[in-house]
């Protein structure tokens, strides 16, 4: 999980990989702003092949957060 | 004919009147459906069932208050694990009450703000979110000749209606880049159950200020929606189209 979501941000924020992922914040960490974070929850739908909550999108301010929120919403499934 | 073979669109306030006869032009027309109706009721499942049977096409059922995001989020979640995709989102639904502006209360503002205005917010939100993924789709947002033109008694619908416009607007700058087209249709004065109400000498003296001299139908704007939801509009975003018969107000 936490690789796949680790992958997208290399692809679409240039991320290394060896990245300290306390850094990866929403609106702090370069590119990441909220034109990058709707792009990034469309590569998270299609990467996890479902349809995330509004309130789960707007929760997903840190890479962690993300991680949590999108292990929760494939237990789901 | 148009082709709309293969496309899924969704529609708000599809039991009667003119989300009713857009529903049925799209089915007609080969279309998927996922209609919308506020209230789960008999008449409402009769309308999908009689479309099923006449036209052949997919139609599922959501109702739900378009005023509450959960009904948003339930129409594009219908599209996603049904069809994967949502080619056009149809927002119609809406209420009307008039009343002078001494007489609004505001109930009857809540309510309007959150039908017609609030929903379109909330289902063009949702449905940007599933179309995007495929970089196309059409937004089509029902608003009125009372947003762009006003009238006496309609503050509270004429600001909802006005409100529409501004939303269509600001969305289809946001989402061209995505390929995702955002129009309004602005009917005129239309044969629907809202205007059953209407005392005879306002409905006459509506009549006389319409150049054409006749009373729209439903099938006069499901026309316009039907070629906003077809490949004929692909270059047609942000604007507002007035179906309404040359109507002066």
């Amino acid at each position: 999980m936490e690789n796949t979501i680790l992958e997208i941000f290399e692809e679409l924020f240039s991320t290394p990989k060896d990245i300290d992922k306390e850094l990866l914040i929403y609106n702090e960490y370069d590119g990441w702003d909220s034109v990058g974070h709707m792009t990034l929850v469309g590569e998270l739908e299609n990467k996890f092949d479902c349809m995330l909550e509004m309130d789960d999108i707007l929760d997903m301010s840190s890479f962690t957060k993300i991680v949590e929120i999108m292990e929760k919403v494939t237990s789901n499934d | 004919m148009i082709d709309l073979q293969g496309k899924v669109i969704a529609i708000t306030g599809s039991s009667r009147g003119i989300g009713l006869c857009v529903a049925k032009t799209f089915a007609e027309n080969g279309a998927s459906l996922i209609m919308n109706a506020r209230n789960n009721n008999a008449n409402f499942k009769e309308r999908c069932e009689e479309i099923r049977d006449l036209y052949g096409v997919s139609v599922i059922e959501c109702p739900g208050d378009v005023g509450n995001p959960e009904t948003a989020q339930n129409i594009a979640k219908l599209a996603f694990s049904n069809f994967h995709c949502l080619d056009v989102m149809v927002n119609n639904a809406g209420i009307l009450k008039d009343a002078l502006i001494g007489m609004i209360d505001k109930d009857q503002v809540r309510q309007t703000i959150s039908i017609n205005l609030e929903g379109v917010i909330f289902c063009s939100q949702a449905a940007a979110r599933v179309m995007r993924r495929n970089k196309k789709g059409s937004i089509i947002n029902l608003t009125s000749i009372i947003g762009t033109n006003g009238n006496t008694g309609q503050m509270v619908y004429g600001a909802s209606k006005a409100g529409v416009i501004g939303a269509t607007i600001s969305s289809s700058k946001e989402l061209s880049a995505d390929g995702i087209r955002v129009n309004a249709i602005a009917p005129g004065y239309i044969e629907t159950d809202m205007i059953k109400d209407i005392p005879d000498d306002t409905h006459q003296q509506r009549l006389n200020s319409i150049g054409m001299g006749r009373i729209g139908s439903p099938q006069d704007i499901a026309n316009i929606a039907l070629f906003l939801a077809s490949d004929l509009s692909t270059y047609i975003t942000g604007q507002t189209i007035g179906v309404d018969g040359g109507m002066l107000i």
